[in-house]
């Protein structure tokens, strides 16, 4: 156990004298497609989706040696003019002592409006010992050494919806996020200064953006979020100037547009949603982009737009280069609960039936588990993994689970699991090449859902029901073996669990237990190894070197924490 | 491919200069709503606060307008059930005659004062079918005033002004009675009875909705409409015995548990708080009254549910 470690130490020292000579030197999209392990370089960590990491100084005997390296509170808004001091600029930061750092305000808002505290929940880009990373208006870079921040950008908003930042895209020595009111912002990275800011969606049809930019050699992909029925789709922009490359409609949007049957008519899919606001994975050698899309609107109240609604709550593979549709399989056919099947595909090569095949693996909100041939589509396995999910009849003949109609909101109300968040949502699963087995925060609510909207054109949004929580049946750590679906072992949570997972070789997998505890498993079996109480996590975990040493980083609302192994 | 970027980028880590050219920098449009300006010195409730993000207010354009001339709402109001209603509803949410919903319309969602409506209105749309109306450009003016008057009272998630008439109790009370007393003398009258702990339930819940909520969860807390909870902590304040390695059962109240401590109220008004780890950890018990509720939830079937609750509204 102890001379790999030592080897490793070796190998981990010779990439961060590279990485040191480098610092703030940006990323060359090419480093991307390099498996998980010293850097974090986009969303998920790589194209796979799969958060695994190769890093093995933290494995199942020296986790328990983890130690607090620092932790930083970021920045909020600017004070107001004429007030002394920006709030929350300095607070809580553990290490640094470095002099206050700029911030750099841009937006096309009056300035005055309040979107309310910081919230991490999304990613950090971990590069040449920088961190860059988003809340709703916010983007900073912080030294990965001891969490002091190098620049904060805030963004002066329109309004809208202010419901999350998933983090930001690097493309060679400049970073991109998305604002709430859907502008595309290039900052350099160097110094947080405005290159550009670019219109992705219209804030007058109440787009909001959450997505984290994903970078793809010279495409910069990036997602919105909607809730009023209106189209959803997937743009591509060049990196470089902020011009549109192409963009994919996951509705149909003409006469003749595939899908078009599953809808009662053109206006209904022009209004049915289907929006892509989680990324999705990248497999280099099809070329393929594959992400899930979120459900069809109105959302609750399907009495308008009766039928399957393709491509909404579907897992959709689009050409990066063209933005063509190769495949999709829906996931959710017709959802009527607010089920967004947007969730983080992971990329393997395994076995199935004795072959080995190029494989996608997804588990949606929905409380189903797909696994997928990902060059064709072709479903190969379809599994219930939500242990109390009742709104299906069975899995179709192409792997569709199919509806009970009976389980959508009736007057009388219907008993139904999951609840509307899902029995998983947008916090990422995590899959470990060392187990085979596919990890996922599963969460088994009841919900008592009325139809309170029964007019035929059903309501508009999320509105025309009434949801009732009535009980839990379980929160787990669930394993998934991939090859048949079925459940490995679930591992108990008495609070919620929470949020993402990381998994790594070092046979350990990280999360939040959802009683203030962010714990590191044994990947094998689900035993807790290590934890520490700094409250309810709220976004995935990651793992990255740092002077040849492993860290972990995880965030709590407006407060990162970087445990290290000394 | 950017290969040529790659290659610049890969030699500048080693010199330490940048050399990748910056394309001159493409700006937002100039702000385009001067309506929407008004919106964050507008009425209490219009803030971009935290209750926007769970489904409160709208806080986008269309919401964001400051209220309109009365006068001028009124008459738009009149011209439009005169030209507009038959096809686009007397909610704006689309009609009979296959009239779309104006409120989800991205011409009146862009259209700032009228000047993407009227175009529509005097015919540029003829051949999809919406005819030219021969009125006044004020009135049509008047008309585009009153829908964005109507879209600025939509709710926060796409939702449509509030105001929709709801089900009625008789609507959801469609379950056999007589069935329900079956089930509840079967599975419920262990714990519960409509002459002891349920008497008078019927009127005490008056509403069926909440009286259905509250009687599965087995809490009258899942009876006032909250929603989305995905639950699963032990509450605190149940029964709790923890019999430690040695021998010692501590019991009181639940304070706290998670996989590492558990904390016990005693008695007394005293506080333990005990570690659950060690090479052999203390036996926690903890009793749930809603244990049995729990377990329904996974058999209960709509029918059965639909029964019980017909016969709970009945014990008055």
């Amino acid at each position: 156990m102890i001379r790999p470690n030592k080897l490793w130490m070796v190998l981990s020292f010779s990439v961060a004298a590279a990485t040191l000579a480098a610092q703030g030197q940006g990323l060359d999209p090419k480093v991307i497609y390099k498996p998980l392990s010293a850097e974090w370089t986009t969303y998920s960590g790589d194209y796979t989706g799969q958060r695994y990491s190769a890093l093995t100084q933290i494995n199942q005997l020296s986790v328990k040696g983890l130690s607090l390296a620092w932790t930083a509170k970021l920045s909020g808004a600017p004070a107001a003019p004429g007030a002394a001091g920006a709030p929350g600029a300095g607070g809580g930061r553990g290490g640094g002592g470095g002099a206050a750092s700029p911030t750099i305000i841009g937006g096309e808002g009056p300035g005055d409006i309040s979107a309310g505290g910081v919230g991490i929940k999304g990613a950090v880009l971990v590069v040449d010992g920088v961190m860059y990373l988003s809340a709703p208006d916010h983007a900073w870079a912080i030294d990965a050494r001891d969490g002091h921040e190098l620049w904060h950008y805030f963004w002066k908003t329109r309004g809208g919806t202010h419901i999350g930042s998933r983090g930001v895209g690097l493309w060679h020595d400049y970073v991109y996020f998305e604002t709430p009111d859907n502008y595309l912002v290039s900052l350099e990275a160097k110094t947080g200064k405005e290159r550009w800011h670019v219109p992705i969606a219209s804030f007058e049809e109440q787009y909001f953006s959450t997505f984290p930019p994903i970078v793809i050699d010279n495409h910069l992909l990036v997602g919105t979020g909607n809730d009023l029925d209106m189209p959803g789709f997937l743009q591509s922009y060049d990196p470089e100037t902020g011009k549109l490359q192409w963009k994919f409609y996951t509705v149909p949007m003409k006469a003749g547009d595939p899908g078009l049957e599953t809808w009662p008519n053109l206006e209904a899919a022009r209004h049915g949603g289907g929006q892509v606001w989680i990324p999705g994975s990248f497999d280099p050698e099809t070329r393929l982009y594959i992400f899930g899309t979120g459900n069809p609107t109105p959302g609750y109240t399907g009495q308008g737009r009766k039928g399957d609604n393709l491509y909404t709550c579907s897992l959709v593979a689009v050409n990066v280069d063209t933005g063509k549709m190769a495949w999709a399989l829906q996931t959710s056919p017709h959802d009527t609960h607010d089920w967004d099947s947007t969730q983080t595909p992971i990329l393997i090569d395994g076995m199935i039936n004795g072959k080995l095949r190029k494989l996608v693996l997804q588990a949606t909100r929905n409380g189903y588990f797909f696994v997928l041939d990902r060059v064709t589509g072709e479903s190969l396995v379809t599994s219930k993994f939500g242990s109390t999910t009742n709104w299906a009849k069975g899995v179709r003949p192409n792997g569709t689970p199919d509806p009970d109609p009976g389980k959508e909101a009736t007057v009388p109300g219907s008993l139904v699991s999951p609840v509307e968040g899902g029995v998983t949502n947008w916090p990422p699963p995590a899959y470990s090449k060392d187990t085979g087995l596919f990890y996922i925060n599963e969460h088994n609510g009841f919900n008592i859902v009325y139809l309170m909207e029964t007019d035929p054109r059903g309501s508009m949004g999320l509105a025309g029901k009434q949801t009732n929580a009535v009980g839990s049946g379980g929160n787990f750590l669930t394993a998934i073996d991939y090859k048949t679906g079925k459940i490995a072992w679930r591992h108990t949570y008495t609070g919620g669990g929470g949020a993402g997972l990381l998994a790594t070789a070092g046979k350990v997998l990280f999360s939040g237990d959802g009683s203030g505890n962010f714990v590191a498993f044994d990947a094998t079996n689900g035993k807790p190894l290590w934890h520490t109480r700094i409250g309810n996590i709220t976004n995935a975990p990651e793992t990255y070197l740092i002077d040849g040493k492993q860290h972990v980083l995880v965030a709590v609302g407006d407060t990162l924490y970087a445990f290290v192994l000394y | 491919m950017n290969l040529k970027h790659g290659l610049v980028v890969a030699a500048c880590m080693f010199v330490g200069t940048v050399v990748v050219k910056v394309a001159p920098a493409p700006q937002g449009p100039p702000a385009a709503q001067g309506a929407g300006r008004a919106g964050a010195a507008g009425p209490a409730g219009q803030g971009v606060g935290p209750a926007a993000q769970g489904g409160g207010r709208a806080t986008f354009p269309a919401q964001q307008r400051p209220p309109a001339d009365p006068a001028i709402v009124a008459r738009g109001k009149q011209m439009y059930s005169i030209s507009c209603q038959a096809c686009h509803g007397g909610d704006l949410r689309g009609g009979d005659q296959g009239g779309p919903n104006l409120l989800r319309s991205q011409v009146v969602l862009t259209d700032q004062d009228g000047e993407l409506i009227q175009p529509i209105v005097q015919g540029s749309r003829a051949a999809n079918g919406m005819d030219a109306i021969d009125i006044p450009v004020a009135d049509i003016h008047a008309i585009a005033v009153y829908i964005h008057s109507v879209a600025a009272t939509m709710q926060g998630q796409g939702g449509p002004p509030r105001g929709g008439s709801v089900p009625p109790n008789e609507a959801v009370l469609v379950g056999d009675a007589a069935a329900g007393r079956v089930y509840f003398t079967a599975k419920c009258s262990t714990c519960h009875s409509v002459t002891g702990n349920l008497a008078g339930i019927g009127t005490k819940i008056p509403d069926a909705r909440n009286l259905q909520n509250a009687w599965v969860a087995g809490s009258s807390a899942a009876a006032g409409g909250r929603g989305g909870g995905r639950g699963g902590a032990p509450a605190a304040g149940l029964a709790v015995t923890v019999r430690m390695a040695n021998g010692q059962v501590i019991t009181g109240t639940l304070d706290r548990m998670d996989d590492f401590l558990v904390i016990v109220r005693l008695a007394d008004g005293g506080y333990r708080s005990i570690a659950r780890t060690g090479a052999v950890p203390p036996k926690v018990e903890v009793k749930d009254p809603l244990d049995g509720h729990k377990a329904l939830l996974t058999v209960l079937t709509d029918k059965d549910m639909h029964n019980v609750t017909a016969y709970l509204a009945s014990i008055k």
